[in-house]
Formats: structure tokens, C-alpha cells, sequence
């Protein structure tokens, strides 16, 4: 935890109601190229400093399921969709840059 | 280079063989005369593009909002599934699939029906950018799979992207999305789909995202303007690789069966000319007119100043046709057809069991309804399903007041030309000043009608004559004389009496 407090985004676990807050998240990929294996890695890494204990991922893979694009209106590969809490989210792109997953996914609020 | 025993004749075949990159070879062998074609099946326009969109190519259709850009796709893929056993893919990225369906069950399609029948897969992209946060780098593979999954599962040949450019709204990395595009029309073609693409006009250009760069194999521009509060719509072919097409502007018309294109101004003056005769319904007249009344596939003008008669001529006209069993359709511009069947009982021309037996068609409208384009692909559109011999335009006087004398003209010519080619005999009235004088306006038209008749009154003690005479008829050798007419319970009747000048002489002379 000491790693996680010297980050300048103080932890998520000191919010009140953060701790009892499940993220299921869904990745949305086709095949395995390295920008989908990248942002898989960003999104893992991520998780782990942010939602420790508290995520679950699902990865799809829309070149096995390609009906499921158009179920979850998927447009941009790779796309997260944050399925809960809701409201629904999406963050589309290889998931490089925290600051955004972490207002796109409604964190930075709930951190400060 | 040839052995001895070459023939001239084969020496020519050597020279022949021997210099096959001439510039003109190079031309012919990466230019084929025609491409291929898929139909739209919309009226018209596959007459203008001589045969339909390029085959196994993206079209770019563009216009501003409310141009009938979607309309036009769906009709392509709606005929594709129904008329030429293509299933098709509909990629909508503004209206939702069941928004579309509503638009154009209007139209008689039953965008469902098709979808249950495997006909037609339907898929609505919605992008909302402010519920979207973007991260690095992407691509649109997730839009790539969704395509493909859809055109395999119905077999398409044929896709909508309609409008693809709403994706310049939803996601911010422009760079992205044109390379990504660019990837798309590529995959499209290298499928070989027939894909129409719509677009938004741009100010200054095309479209408003520059999309004419990336589909440049054929692009229709439609266009929706409204001058004086009366709308008109326009067609236009911009651009068409590899083939013929028509350049012109043509209007075109969305009604209850769709989208119909008015190709008209691609007539040439080619049409035959029919020796048949037919009657002008009045028996004295047809004698005027050599004995044997008018050309059939002529074109008549009645012309004469208020009261004279001009819409009883047309009535009879339209009566007599029907007695032969054939069709008639009347276009009325002034008056309801109740009041002018009622006007001609009075003269004992009972028009309602033709409408009845569905011999006659009258067609009313006020010229101020549409513009002068509108009416023209209306009239066409009208002559097509009707299929008439027989076809009167009552008066054609009032649409001047909704064009100049110039656009009035080319419109008329356009009608006429297409009346002349679908051999339908056709008789317009017009409203002449009073005194016999021919307006300005008028002797501009009737240099493109076969025959003129005209109508007038005199003043002969204390009582209005009314009186008629043939200022030309092409073609035969017609009486020259004037002669009283009288309107009676029995219809018009000319008298036997001379006119005004002429000697007495036998009626028909």
C-alpha cells in the first residue's frame, strides 16, 4: 500500500463508499494484436493500483463473437465498458494514459 | 522479322502483333467500355446512370439534411433484396433501425418483413461522445466486425452506410477515423459490395468531412431548394468512373411509391411519328382537321380568352377517347373534377362512368403547390402508372404563375417531348387574352405544339358568337375558315354556317 499512497491521486480506498464498490469491467479486443495485449496490461496494472481487490475483468474477443459488437454497441477496438456501478462507461484506446481511464471511469471524484 | 512466305495480309497481323503498347491499346485495355452495374430499381435514375450504381463499388450520395439522401439508399437496398435477389446490409449512424423503418414504411417498405426474411440485417451504430473518453491509440475494428458479421449473415451484396460521417461527431481523433475510413472503402471494394455511402453537403464542397477523396468512384449529388416557398428537388451525377451518364440536373419526385428521377431532359427528338388518326370527339372539327382529326401522339393547344369553350373541346376530346375503350388522364389546374363534370353535364358530356370504369384519371392540383420541376416529374410520374393515350392539361396558363415565361417553356418542352415519346396524344388549353390576341407567353409554347386551335367571342347584336378556327395543324391540309360554335345540351356544335369572313363551302372543305 506504500506504493499507492506516494502516488499523487491519493487512494480510492479513502472514500467513504469506494471500498464496497464492485467495477465490473468488459475489454472488448479483436485477436491478439499488441495494441489490445497493451491495453489489456494498462487495464491489469490499473486495476491492481486503483480497484485492488474490488474488479473484475472480462475480456471479448469480437473476431470469436462478433454479434456481441453490435449487442454493446462496440465501434473502437479496444474499448472498456464499465458495466458497473452504473451508469455504463466506455473508454475507448489502449488505456496509456491513467488520467483519462481514471475520470473515464469515474474514479478521479470518488479519489479526491 | 517474318519468314518469306508471309502474305501481305499476314504481314499486317506481324505489324499488329509486333507493336501492342501503342497509346491507343494502353487506353482500351485499362479503360472497359462499361463497368458493371447494380439497379437501383428507382424510376429513372438507372436511366440516367445507364443501368444503375457501379457494380461491386462505393457510390457517394451526398446533399444537405432533408435531401432524400436516406431515402434513396434504402430504396437501394430495398429493391436489391426484393427485385434483384441481393440481400443488403443497412449500417445506420443517425436514426436508430426502427426510426428508419418508420420513415420509409410510408413509402410501402417493411424494413422487418425483410430483416425476418434474411433479406436484410439492419444495424444501428450509436456513438455519443459524452458518454465516451478516449485513451490512446484505437482503431475501428470493432465497426470492420460488425460489418462483416452482418453481410455474412444475410449474404449481402449490397450495404448503407448511412451516414458514416456522424462518426466525425462522436469520436475526436480525426486522424484516426480517416485512415480508418479509407481502410473501409478499400475493404468494401475488396469484397466487391456495392455500397452506397451518404454524406452531409459541405459549405464550398461535397460533403462536410472531404469523404468525395475517398469514394471517387461515383458520386450523386441531390438537392432540396426552395425558391418562393415552393420546393423542388434535384438529382444530379456528379461523377461517374468508367461510364456514361446523364449531367444534367434531374428533378426528382419522393412520393407514395418512392423515389422517382425525371430523366426527360435526356430525350432527344428521335420519337416516331404515327400516321394513325384519332378523333377530336367532335365531328365537324375532325372534318376541319382534314376529316380525320388529330395525329395520334400529337400535341394540341387550345387557346382563347375566358368563356370561349376551351375546357368543352377538352372535355369532348377526353370523351371520345374513352368511348374507344382507351385511357385518359386530365390534369386539372384550376378546377375540382366534381365541378367540371358537373360544368360539362350541361353540356351533355357525362364524364363519371369513365372514372368509374377507371378510364379516366383526373389529377387536380393548384400550379402554387409545387414548383414547376415538381409538376413536370409528378405529371411523369402520373403518365407512366396510368399509362394513358390520351392526356389534357387544363389549364396550362396558371403554372406561368409560378415560373418565368423561360422555365414554363422548358418544362413544357420536357413534358411534351416525353408526351411525344410515349405516343400520347396530348391537348393543352390555354387562356388567351381577350380580342383573339396571342400573348407573349403563348406564341413562345405553341411553336412546340403540332396543331392550334382557337377560341374566341364576337359581339354580333347584342349577342356573344363564339367562334373557332385552326391556326395550324402539322402536318395536313386543315380548313382555314372560322367558324361559330354553339355550346348546347347536346355539346359543342359547330354551325354549319360560315364564319365571320369566310364564303359559304361545304363543311370540310
Amino acid at each position: 500500500m506504500s506504493a499507492v499512497a506516494a502516488r499523487p491521486v491519493p487512494a480510492v480506498t479513502n472514500s467513504p463508499d469506494a471500498g464496497c464498490r464492485e467495477f465490473v469491467l468488459r475489454l472488448y479486443v479483436a485477436g491478439q494484436t499488441p495494441r489490445c495485449m497493451r491495453a489489456f496490461v494498462n487495464l491489469k496494472q490499473f486495476c491492481e493500483l486503483y480497484l485492488a481487490d474490488r474488479y473484475q475483468i472480462e475480456m471479448i474477443d469480437l473476431l470469436r463473437d462478433p454479434a456481441q459488437a453490435r449487442r454493446d454497441q462496440i465501434l473502437a477496438v479496444p474499448t472498456l465498458v464499465r458495466r458497473l456501478p452504473e451508469p455504463v462507461k466506455k473508454i475507448i484506446g489502449d488505456l496509456s494514459n491513467t488520467q483519462r481511464v481514471l475520470s473515464g471511469l469515474d474514479l478521479r471524484a470518488e479519489a479526491l | 522479322m517474318q519468314g518469306g512466305p508471309a502474305t501481305p495480309r499476314g504481314a499486317g497481323t506481324a505489324i499488329c502483333l509486333a507493336v501492342p503498347n501503342t497509346p491507343y491499346e494502353e487506353t482500351a485495355r485499362v479503360q472497359p467500355r462499361e463497368i458493371g452495374k447494380a439497379p437501383t430499381g428507382i424510376q429513372g435514375l438507372d436511366e440516367i446512370t445507364h443501368g444503375g450504381l457501379p457494380l461491386g463499388r462505393p457510390t457517394l450520395v451526398c446533399g444537405g439534411a432533408g435531401s432524400g439522401k436516406t431515402l434513396l439508399a434504402t430504396s437501394f437496398l430495398v429493391n436489391g433484396a426484393q427485385l434483384y435477389g441481393e440481400p443488403g446490409v443497412l449500417m445506420t449512424f443517425e436514426e436508430s433501425g426502427g426510426e428508419i423503418a418508420g420513415d420509409v414504411a410510408s413509402l410501402g417498405f417493411d424494413l422487418a418483413a425483410l430483416a425476418d426474411a434474411g433479406k436484410l440485417f439492419v444495424d444501428y451504430v450509436r456513438i455519443e461522445r459524452s458518454e465516451i473518453e478516449e485513451t490512446g491509440e484505437y482503431d475501428l475494428e470493432g465497426l470492420f466486425v460488425r460489418l462483416d458479421h452482418a453481410v455474412r449473415s444475410v449474404g449481402a451484396r449490397r450495404v448503407v452506410l448511412d451516414t458514416i460521417e456522424s462518426l466525425f461527431s462522436g469520436l475526436s481523433n480525426s486522424n484516426i477515423l480517416r485512415a480508418e475510413l479509407r481502410r473501409l472503402f478499400r475493404w468494401l471494394k475488396e469484397r466487391g459490395l456495392t455500397a452506397v455511402i451518404t454524406a452531409e453537403r459541405g459549405e464550398g464542397t461535397l460533403t462536410r468531412q472531404g469523404l468525395e477523396e475517398y469514394v471517387s468512384d461515383a458520386v450523386i449529388l441531390l438537392d432540396h431548394r426552395v425558391t418562393e416557398q415552393v420546393s423542388t428537388r434535384r438529382l444530379r451525377v456528379v461523377k461517374y468512373r468508367g461510364s456514361h451518364h446523364g449531367t444534367n440536373e434531374y428533378p426528382f419526385l419522393i412520393g407514395r411509391d418512392g423515389l422517382s428521377v425525371l430523366p426527360v431532359t435526356s430525350l432527344g427528338l428521335s420519337h416516331r411519328a404515327s400516321l394513325q388518326r384519332i378523333s377530336s370527339g367532335i365531328a365537324e372539327l375532325d372534318g376541319m382537321l382534314g376529316n380525320h382529326g388529330y395525329y395520334r401522339g400529337s400535341t394540341v393547344l387550345v387557346s382563347g380568352s375566358a368563356g370561349t369553350g376551351k375546357t368543352s373541346l377538352a372535355a369532348h376530346f377526353a370523351d371520345a377517347a374513352c368511348r374507344r375503350g382507351e385511357r385518359c388522364l386530365y390534369f386539372l389546374f384550376e378546377e375540382s373534377p366534381h365541378k367540371l363534370m358537373r360544368n360539362m353535364r350541361s353540356i351533355g358530356i357525362d364524364l363519371q362512368p369513365w372514372v368509374t370504369q377507371g378510364l379516366l384519371r383526373f389529377h387536380a392540383e393548384r400550379p402554387s403547390r409545387a414548383g414547376l420541376e415538381t409538376h413536370l416529374a409528378m405529371m411523369h410520374q402520373l403518365v407512366r402508372e396510368f399509362r394513358p393515350t390520351v392526356a389534357i392539361a387544363d389549364p396550362i396558363t396558371n403554372l406561368v404563375s409560378i415560373g418565368s415565361p423561360n422555365e414554363v417553356r422548358a418544362m413544357l418542352t420536357r413534358i411534351i417531348d416525353f408526351l411525344n415519346v410515349s405516343e400520347v396524344t396530348s391537348l393543352f388549353t390555354s387562356l388567351a387574352g381577350t380580342n383573339n390576341q396571342v400573348a407573349d407567353g403563348e406564341s413562345g409554347v405553341s411553336s412546340l405544339m403540332d396543331a392550334w386551335i382557337v377560341l374566341g367571342t364576337d359581339e354580333v347584336g347584342g349577342e356573344r358568337r363564339r367562334r373557332l378556327s385552326i391556326l395550324k395543324s402539322r402536318g395536313m391540309s386543315h380548313s382555314n375558315r372560322i367558324r361559330e360554335f354553339e355550346l348546347t345540351a347536346s355539346g359543342l356544335r359547330l354551325l354549319g354556317h360560315p364564319g365571320l369572313r369566310s364564303t359559304p363551302t361545304a363543311v370540310g372543305e
